[in-house]
């Protein structure tokens, strides 16, 4: 092998890798940018990954032979995003409505998410009498490459640009609906305001319940959709519990590598990607565990530096973490 | 005129619930949270009054299942009294589990070092002397795990709740290389030789002597929190940077003097868990106590004693669901979603005790449109 | 000139709880004026104009705009009356741009044209003679150019009926003069404007027409051309009113605190004190009278080494001990060396209490580094709370009852009461009796003096003139920063305090 084909392997793979991720970061940025932390995007991706992988094979022994891999994949999709979008409603109503400590919720979170994905999981393990798999046809319908060969086969760009299966391009096409959002939108520009200053987002006349309820909802479908991402890709269809374990985790902390833009989630997540497979592919005089904590390291490097460097746009949503409530007199 | 628009109902800040009816709103959380739970039950075609009683039977109807019930609680009570300071501080360490992992390395090096060797700590029975050592060095490792975020908040601001979390994984990645690496067994093996019984924590009725120091700490946090200068300057700290510097605090020193206790404490935990139960160090030593450990401290209201029927709660929880899977084939698992409603319950039931619906009164909207 | 009226309010009323903030005022705004709205604190000029722009609902009274009743319950109805508010704490969102805190909360379509919005921005911005950058943001900006954004905000939503609540008090003179600049050509343009203030001269140089609260009534309105300072001094404060608070002649007084060019610049560049001059003498009274904001605050923070001295000396002579310097020590050393503030901010809370501990644990936060050990001392701190309980006479089920769930006068007096028992040798205390009702605030007077006779220099900062001239030895009146004049509070008038409250008196100088 030479070096540009390691070199297009590698980084093939790292977007592979990285795309669970993509979309546990994106989610959680979205969640962010109301003024929630959410730290249950672990639970909300194991959810997500549960559910999905339940819908697809159920779904799958329904339709028997005529197994329609669009429907499979809409119905993997639907069934994570709502297992998802289900636990931040908990979250949300709990913090945003019952004001409870958003750390402490969203840990609770978690303990709840990865609870009830793992117990799905089995649950299906054990009625299923022990193995539970989409079939072969469905799985290559999740894993397979959307474009045509002939794309496929252009020297060195074809397999990083046009080799990857759906989910990697919906990433895509997410993280740049999202910045659109943020920046060129009159409801992006209330959200970001009601994650900086609730209250005078609340004097210029927006509901800031309403749009807290909406990002995290909608922020935790999508963070779901990363766990199921995971499972049907990477996992191969099975249900694989000790492989999902950290990666909502490595989200969490994306977002803040990320500052807080989707768009940087893209490359940010391939980069922790690359991160977390390097090991295999390059052989370097690190011992491959080090090389896994380099996300979390970097991580934290960036965080120190955006608050020594007191640049406004690189900090977190100014409130968050604080629960809104008007005053009363 | 147009009438103003008002909810039906708003909300009224309690004047203050005697602590008896405090309580038993919690109380009735939790059986709501139950019966909630007995609704996953009926789901899944089980009897709830029986699987109620399978976790029950399970964690506490024999004396191996008592002992293993201690055995999970006295992490679960260790971490959540090392984090009520921080808490109380309204710092939110949420690096317990980091701190508990670095503690666990600590006394791990120790316990490799000496164990066994030199004659000294070569006998059959613990060695006080290696124990001593054991515990000094995951107090040290904790506290200088939980130094870092301290220090870079004093300094800069730096966001504690993500800078420790980050912590957590950095010290779960050191645990892998040194399984697989310095410290492995058999090569290959990817496990960390079990502990020379010179280096194992004695027993006092079944369960490793861990259950008394936790027991022992409860006390002292509960006397540090109450009684001490550094608990008063934490409490004012907690309440308004701005009044404790009024009253002359120190507020970088006493963010950091807090964090190295609860990093201390933390470590010390890992010690206990390393050497009393598991006997050796692999990654999960942790295993969720970090996090699990802030719902109990946060839901005992930061107060020591109620800190141990929870943990112990939710200790039998967790041991009673491994009953269910082998007796009603129910997923262990079954327990965290249990749990996790539980917590859940209970965190909202703390809205109803500072909070009161009232239906809002004509009166006022008669005022209003006159 | 067009002088319609924009909106009229009839006999609104309002009240919080026991307290009258509006007694059935009766006002009008009209088109291309400029009407000052005059009173002192609490005199209900911002809880009157709130109710137009739509925080508080009247309890009674009724509103109307250009003519028609208006019902006015949120800021978005009186967006949509074409009124808005400036308040004093201004409400943009520090990351965003100009342009994007001007369209925030806006309706329309999905999309947002940045650009659009940054075009009529520049076009307001000329109309009326501002200088702005959409594109800077707010977190770079001035407190000028974030007042500036305020008003662009209002105007951009097509406000007609423009209200600023003291916009002066955190400007430069020159940002001032630009300021009314602005002013005067949105009159020209037929704009309604209301100006919040209590500086007198303010009134004479801006506006058309000059509105007088005082306690929550509405005294009278005269127009500019006819009017001096004397008269509108004098609707402002009111005429003396007798409160037979005891006050005893001075004894043995000696100087406690020599006060010499003091100068304090804040965070913004703002002075807040320019060469203060005064001695504070023991076994006096020292009353500090003064608009708000006129640096009250400030001064007391800088004796109790809470805020930052630029120059300046603050000479301190504790009885039988020789002077010292207290510029440069810390709060911990000034406190041991006996000077005790008692500052009851607005929330009352805030500063100096800790709202979630009991009075036990408040007393403490004065004593808690006392005695030896790691331990805190109950004891002391308990008994003192039993004895502030029982002496101050405040209603709590127990010492350490959550003082947070006190009433105001309650938490007060622990307050006071606290910085009483530690037996200072300068007591200041600021805007104690706020808020109380009269027989509480007798109960601080009493203090006070007993204070007083102990040899104790106080110094009280207050609100109520009558007070002032009643329970002090001597007045110290404040004007934006400077020393406006010191008199004797025997022998001088309310109107004659009023007068050095609003203009700046020969006595910059003067040390009585």
């Amino acid at each position: 092998m030479t070096f540009l084909d390691a070199a297009v392997a590698l980084i093939f793979n790292a977007i592979l890798n990285g795309a669970p991720l993509m979309f546990g970061t994106m989610g959680e940025i979205l969640t962010e940018k109301s003024g929630n932390l959410n730290l249950g995007v672990e639970g909300m991706m194991y959810m997500g990954g549960a559910f999905g992988i339940a819908g697809a094979y159920y779904y799958g022994r329904m339709a028997g032979e005529n197994a329609s891999g669009a429907l499979a994949i809409l119905i993997a999709l639907l069934f994570a995003f709502l297992a998802g979008a289900f636990g931040a409603l908990i979250y949300s109503f709990l913090t945003i409505t019952l004001r409870t400590n958003q750390n402490v919720t969203g840990l609770a979170l978690a303990i709840l998410g990865t609870g009830a994905g793992q117990f799905l999981g089995e649950y299906m393990r054990i009625r299923e009498g022990g193995y539970v798999a989409v079939s072969i046809a469905l799985k290559d319908q999740f894993q397979n490459p959307v474009f045509p060969a002939f794309l496929q086969n252009i020297p060195v760009i074809g397999k990083i640009v046009f080799g990857h299966n759906l989910f990697v391009y919906l990433g895509i096409v997410i993280a740049v609906l999202m910045t659109v959002y943020f920046k060129k939108t009159r409801w992006g520009l209330n959200l970001r305001a009601v994650g900086e200053s609730p209250a005078t987002a609340d004097a210029a006349g927006i509901n800031v319940n309403r749009y807290k309820y909406l990002a995290t909802v909608i922020g935790g479908g999508i963070s779901a959709i990363g766990g199921m991402v995971y499972i049907m890709t990477i996992a191969g269809g099975v249900w694989n519990h000790e492989g999902l374990a950290g990666e909502g985790w490595l989200a969490v902390a994306l977002v803040i590598f990320c500052l807080w833009r989707p768009l940087n989630a893209l490359w940010g997540s391939a980069l922790f990607g690359a991160l977390m497979i390097l090991y295999m592919r390059v052989h370097l005089p690190i011992p491959d565990e080090i090389y896994k904590i380099l996300p979390y390291v970097v991580t934290v490097v960036v965080l120190v530096i955006t608050s020594m460097r007191r640049k406004k746009e690189d900090h977190p949503p100014e409130s968050l973490g604080n629960a809104y409530f008007r005053e009363e007199r | 005129m147009r009438e103003r628009k008002q909810p039906l109902f708003h909300l009224v800040k309690r004047s203050e619930l005697p602590a008896k009816y405090a309580w038993m709103i919690r109380l009735l959380s939790l059986l709501a949270a139950m019966l909630v739970g007995a609704l996953i039950f009926l789901l899944l075609g089980s009897n709830p009054v029986k699987a109620y009683g399978e976790i029950l039977s399970g964690a506490l109807g024999r004396e191996s299942a008592r002992q293993r019930v201690v055995n999970i609680a006295v992490p679960l009570l260790g971490v959540a009294l090392a984090i009520a300071p921080c808490f109380k501080m309204k710092f939110w360490n949420i690096g317990a589990e980091g701190q508990i992992t670095v503690g666990a390395i600590g006394a791990t090096f120790f316990a490799l070092t000496f164990g066994g060797k030199y004659g000294l700590f070569a006998g059959k029975e613990p060695s006080l002397l290696l124990l001593l050592m054991m515990a000094l060095g995951s107090m040290l490792c904790g506290a200088f795990w939980a130094l870092i975020p301290a220090f870079f908040r004093a300094k800069w601001g730096t966001n504690e709740t993500l800078f420790t979390l980050m912590m957590n994984y950095i010290a779960i990645g050191i645990v892998k290389w040194l399984q697989g690496g310095p410290w492995e067994g058999k090569p290959g093996s990817q496990i960390i030789p079990n502990f020379h019984a010179s280096a194992l924590l004695p027993k006092v009725f079944g369960v490793h002597i861990g259950w008394i120091v936790v027991l022992v700490l409860t006390v002292l946090i509960f006397v540090y929190m109450r009684y001490t200068k550094h608990g008063y300057e934490i409490a004012v700290l907690g309440e308004s940077t701005n009044t404790a510097r009024y009253a002359g605090m120190n507020v970088a020193w006493i963010t950091v003097r807090t964090m190295l206790l609860s990093g201390a404490i933390s470590g010390l935990v890992g010690f206990m868990i390393v050497s009393g139960a598991n006997r050796t160090l692999y990654y999960g030593v942790a295993g969720g106590v970090g996090f699990t450990a802030i719902t109990v401290a946060w839901l005992a209201q930061l107060n020591p004693f109620a800190m141990i029927v929870i943990s112990l709660l939710l200790a039998v929880l967790s041991k009673g669901a491994g009953n269910l899977e082998t007796v009603m084939g129910i997923p262990t698992s079954i327990s965290d979603i249990i749990t996790g409603i539980i917590l859940m319950f209970m965190l909202a039931s703390e809205f109803f005790i500072r909070y009161r619906l009232v239906r809002s009164h004509k009166e006022s909207k008669e005022a209003k449109k006159a | 000139m067009d002088t319609t009226c924009a909106v009229r309010m009839e006999e609104v009323t309002k009240t919080f709880g026991p307290v009258v903030a509006n007694d059935r005022v009766t006002l009008e705004i009209r088109k291309g004026e400029i009407l000052s709205l005059l009173g002192e604190n609490g005199s209900g000029k911002t809880t009157l104009m709130n109710m137009l722009a739509g925080l508080y609902f009247p309890d009674s009274g009724r509103i109307f705009v250009n003519g028609k009743e208006a019902t006015i319950a949120s800021p978005k109805d009186a967006f949509a009356h074409g009124i808005g508010m400036i308040h004093q704490h201004f409400k943009l969102v520090n990351v965003l741009s100009a342009a994007e805190n001007v369209v925030l909360g806006l309706e329309g379509g999905a999309l947002l044209d940045i650009r659009e919005v940054s075009r009529k921005i520049r076009e307001i911005a000329e109309k009326y003679g501002f200088s702005v950058d959409p594109a800077k943001k707010v977190y770079d900006m001035s407190v000028s150019e974030k007042q500036t954004l305020e008003i662009i905000k209002l105007l951009y939503r097509g406000a007609e009926v423009l209200i600023l609540d003291e916009p002066t008090a955190v400007l430069t003179p020159q940002e001032t003069e630009k300021l009314f600049d602005v002013l005067r050509v949105m009159k020209k343009d037929g704009k309604a404007i209301v100006i919040i203030t209590h500086k007198l001269h303010e009134v004479t140089s801006l506006a058309d027409r000059v509105a007088v609260l005082r306690r929550g009534t509405f005294v009278g309105e005269v127009a500019i051309g006819e009017t001096d300072a004397a008269e509108l001094t004098n609707m402002m404060v009111g005429r003396q009113v007798s409160l037979n608070i005891d006050r005893s002649e001075p004894e043995n007084t000696a100087p406690r605190l020599k006060i010499t060019d003091l100068t304090v610049v804040d965070d913004e560049g703002v002075t807040k004190l320019d060469h203060v001059n005064f001695t504070a003498f023991g076994g006096e009274i020292l009353g500090i009278a003064g608009v708000a904001g006129s640096g009250q605050k400030e001064l007391l923070e800088s004796i109790a080494g809470l805020c930052p001295v630029k120059s300046g000396e603050i000479l301190y002579t504790p009885e039988g001990k020789k002077p010292s310097n207290l510029v440069g020590k810390t709060p911990m050393q000034i406190k041991s060396a006996g000077v005790a503030m008692a500052f009851v901010p607005e929330d009352r809370l805030g500063m100096g209490l800790v709202g979630g501990m009991g009075m036990v644990g408040n007393m403490m936060l004065r004593s808690w580094r006392e005695g030896g050990g790691a331990f805190v001392h109950h004891k002391d701190p308990n008994a003192l709370a039993k004895k502030v309980m029982d002496e101050l006479e405040v209603v709590t089920p127990d010492v350490n009852y959550p003082v947070r769930r006190l009433s105001g006068g309650n938490v007060q007096k622990v307050l006071v009461g606290r910085e009483i028992a530690t037996a200072p040798s300068v007591l200041m205390s600021a805007y104690a009796v706020r808020g109380l009702d009269i027989n509480t605030s007798y109960t601080i007077y009493n203090l006070m003096n007993q204070q007083k006779k102990n040899g104790v220099a106080v110094i009280f900062v207050g609100e109520d003139l009558d007070v002032l001239l009643e329970l002090c030895d001597r007045i110290l009146v404040l004007y934006d920063g400077k020393v406006s004049g010191i008199a004797d509070a025997r022998t001088v008038t309310k109107e004659e305090v009023g007068m050095m409250m609003t203009h700046l008196g020969k006595g910059g100088e003067a040390d009585a």
